[in-house]
């Protein structure tokens, strides 16, 4: 589903992202952690397309088609979807109506057509009861005001309706009370299919115990230095990432 | 009003980029030579079969006319105005007077349909009458017998002097007087037609009124005037819109519009104005100068403004309330959008002059390209006016780096038991929130539109249901691609 190639990307003349190899096939769950600071949004960003980071090598693939050639948006209708580690907040803009607009843009792009009033919201009530995703919300402005737990609870509200083939988790854990985490938890894993995948990123080994992911892997100074099954994840609570640094060396970061 | 007006439709109909309503009507018009002098005025008043007092009128306002300069307090270059270069008269030539529908030229009729304003009765939009005014002249208005039995008069302006010469002269030039202001003298000496309203005692008008204007023929100008009476206990919806051609050349649309709300009546007044804005270098356009201005002369009226301004290439506009009636309430909500090379200096004065009065001011200027918007309003409370209360909610959005927003807030009081309180914002598109929406499969456009629309809203809510889709189109498809 998805094929990175020795991946480089610079932000502000900064070299982010120093060659990453990745690949995530349908069906499967990968976890990404590492330090802060190592490149991980950097990555998703990349992935959505976000203006300002540039890409300077290497290709990749989402479902066969060049990811890096397409639009943010396009991007987003060809099934890639990006749950933000900061969601952004717009004023006036309500979440429902926004939603609404989402979906219907990516049904326009598959060519199906626009939901009627009455089968969307059927279809918000049955996704909002899947993540447990407070009512009182879907009327608000988009994120304004809302909790930080919110904010992430509404990420996957969104994943939730838009049905991505490809779900990149920016740190949706941190910030979610231990209810939330499981109740989000469970969201996700009822939305696991053959036919979608996730990748994960996160700091913490309990997240893990939920969603369990199929990898693995350590991205540390721009690059994926060690990759494993979910025993990787136990090892770096108890170990932390000092061992891995002495292995790898930071590189160079001036261009 | 709560209606839930559905940006999908309206970003799903981001049809035309460019100005959509810039064409020209080929017909046969009566035009009156260049140049503004008492003889033109003689002209235009006999065309019309004006009785004496209104040519003294007009004199009067000509005269006031010829000793006032152009302003100069304003915070933009305004260009010279040669005011001898327009024809102050036109008007289609087949014939002066419709009796009905059938006897207008189909010309006529095809361009108001093109506007999506059918005169035709059966195609007219349910629960709206409208009067259209086509250069100088009002073609058409509708639903007139139906409104008649209930007392309601809406006709045009010249009818009104011709049918109903006592009220007209009761209470024209009474709340704008004929010297006001350079514009309004001009208007009162040149008016070519426009609406007459009058509601009486006790009616509450059952459908939106409405009145719509086109500027159609070249070099020249449009001085509608708008007279609107609430007779005590009375209600009226009335809503204006305005189109015009494209063309390089300035148009000047200098209106007078003049509200009466007497003892517990009211009047609520909405715009739409989406005059040829001028193209990207900011050549042509029409010069919006207008003078609204409302009167809260009995006790417990209302008076509400809600304008949604999109085009021209200067707008100056300062739709007022004098809140003379104990108790009485003035509202004005207005969304200015400018893009490109466009100016608006808009904004309301709310004068305070009775006891418990109140009023209210929400203006939501957005701005993109290399335009300049500003809100300039006055709040005065007079020594009498006690308990007078206002609030004021200025808002600005920025799009891109290149434009301007400004607020001249200023507060006259006179009475220690006024409250005035105000509010001010700006904020600016945030790249991060079009790449959020973007992330979500909504483009820039439709990611900009829905931010907009969404920020403007509570005006948006203001204006009468059948409007306000209208109004959230316009809204998307003036600010196309002024991202990115
Ligand atoms: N827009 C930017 N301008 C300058 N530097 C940036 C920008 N975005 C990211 N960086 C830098 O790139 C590096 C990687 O940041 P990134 O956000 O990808 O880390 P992360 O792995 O997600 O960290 P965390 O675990 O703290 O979320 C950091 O040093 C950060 O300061
Ligand atoms: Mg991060």
């Amino acid at each position: 589903m998805l094929s990175i190639k020795n991946l480089h990307a610079d932000v502000e003349d900064k070299k982010i992202l120093k060659g990453i190899d990745l690949e995530v096939k349908a069906g499967e769950v990968h976890a990404i952690m590492g330090p802060n600071g190592s490149g991980k949004s950097t990555l998703s960003s990349v992935l959505a397309g976000r203006e300002n980071y540039v890409v300077t090598e290497g290709e990749v693939q989402f479902e066969g088609k060049d990811l890096l050639d397409m639009a943010p948006e396009v991007r987003a209708r060809e099934g890639l979807f990006l749950a933000f580690q900061y969601p952004v907040e717009i004023p006036g803009v309500s979440n429902i109506n926004f939603l609404r607009t989402a979906l219907n843009e990516i049904r326009e792009y598959r060519g199906l057509p626009a939901l009627e009033a009455k089968e969307f919201l059927k279809l918000t009530k049955e996704k909002q009861k899947l993540v447990e995703f407070d009512a009182k919300l879907i009327n608000r402005s988009l994120n304004e005001g809302f909790s930080g737990g919110e904010k992430k609870r509404n990420e996957i509200l969104q994943l939730a309706m838009l049905e991505p083939k490809l779900s990149i988790l920016d740190e949706t854990d941190s910030g979610l009370d231990i209810d939330a985490l499981r109740i989000v938890s469970n969201g996700v894993n009822k939305l696991r299919s053959e036919n979608n995948a996730f990748v994960i990123i996160t700091h913490y080994q309990r997240l893990l115990e939920y969603i369990v992911p199929d990898y693995v892997h350590v991205l540390y100074d721009g690059r994926i230095v060690k990759s494993g099954t979910k025993e990787l994840a136990l090892e770096l609570e108890e170990r932390g990432y000092d061992w891995l640094k002495e292995t790898y060396p930071v590189t160079e970061n001036a261009r | 009003m709560a209606n839930t007006v559905d940006s999908n439709e309206i970003i799903n109909d981001f049809a035309t980029k460019e100005y959509e309503h810039g064409f020209v009507t080929d017909i046969e018009m009566d035009i009156a030579p260049p140049g503004l002098s008492e003889d033109t005025i003689r002209f235009i008043s006999a065309k019309k079969e004006e009785p004496e007092w209104l040519l003294e009128w007009r004199l009067k306002g000509y005269r006031a006319f010829l000793k006032q300069d152009l302003p100069e307090w304003q915070n933009f270059k305004l260009p010279p105005i040669d005011f001898q270069g327009i024809s102050y008269y036109a008007a289609p030539k087949n014939k002066k007077k419709y009796n009905s529908l059938d006897e207008v030229d189909p010309e006529l009729l095809a361009t108001f349909e093109k506007l999506g304003i059918p005169l035709n009765e059966q195609k007219v939009l349910a629960g709206v009458a409208v009067d259209a005014v086509f250069d100088s002249i009002s073609v058409a208005t509708t639903y007139k017998e139906k409104l008649k039995e209930l007392g309601i008069i809406f006709c045009s302006f010249g009818e009104a002097v011709q049918e109903y010469p006592e009220l007209v002269k009761k209470y024209l030039g009474t709340v704008v007087p004929h010297s006001d202001n350079i514009f309004a003298a001009l208007n009162t000496a040149a008016f070519s037609d426009g609406s007459f309203v009058y509601i009486p005692k006790g009616v509450r008008c059952p459908m939106e009124l409405s009145t719509y204007f086109r500027i159609n023929t070249q070099g020249t100008g449009q001085f509608e005037r708008t007279l609107i009476i609430a007779d005590e206990g009375s209600y009226v919806s009335y809503l204006e819109g305005c189109t015009a051609p494209m063309r390089d050349e300035n148009q000047l649309h200098a209106a007078v519009v003049e509200l009466i709300a007497l003892d517990n009546a009211e009047i609520k007044y909405s715009t739409v104005q989406n005059w040829y804005p001028g193209d990207k270098e900011g050549k042509g356009g029409v010069y919006n100068f207008v003078t609204k201005r409302g009167a809260c002369r009995g006790a417990n009226s209302k008076i509400s403004w809600t304008q949604v301004e999109t085009g021209s290439s200067i707008t100056w506009k300062y739709p007022s309330v004098i809140l003379q009636g104990d108790n009485s309430v003035g509202e004005f909500y207005s969304v200015a959008v400018t893009r490109n090379k466009q100016i608006a200096d808009t904004g309301t004065k709310m004068y305070h002059l009775g006891r418990n009065t109140k009023s209210r001011i929400i203006s939501k200027g957005i701005s993109a390209g290399h335009s300049n918007n500003s809100y300039r309003g006055l709040v005065h409370v007079g020594a009498k006016a006690d308990n007078a209360r206002n609030f004021t909610q200025c808002d600005s959005l920025l799009i891109g780096s290149e434009c301007g927003a400004h607020t001249f807030p200023y507060i006259e009081t006179k009475n220690n038991t006024a409250m005035v309180e105000h509010e001010a914002t700006t904020s600016k598109i945030g790249e991060d929130q079009i790449f959020y929406l973007n992330q979500r499969g909504i483009d820039s456009e439709k990611a900009v539109a829905l931010i907009v629309n969404g920020y403007a809203k509570e005006v948006l809510n203001q204006l009468p249901m059948e409007f306000a889709v209208e109004a959230q189109k316009l809204l998307s498809i003036t600010l196309e691609g002024s991202v990115g």
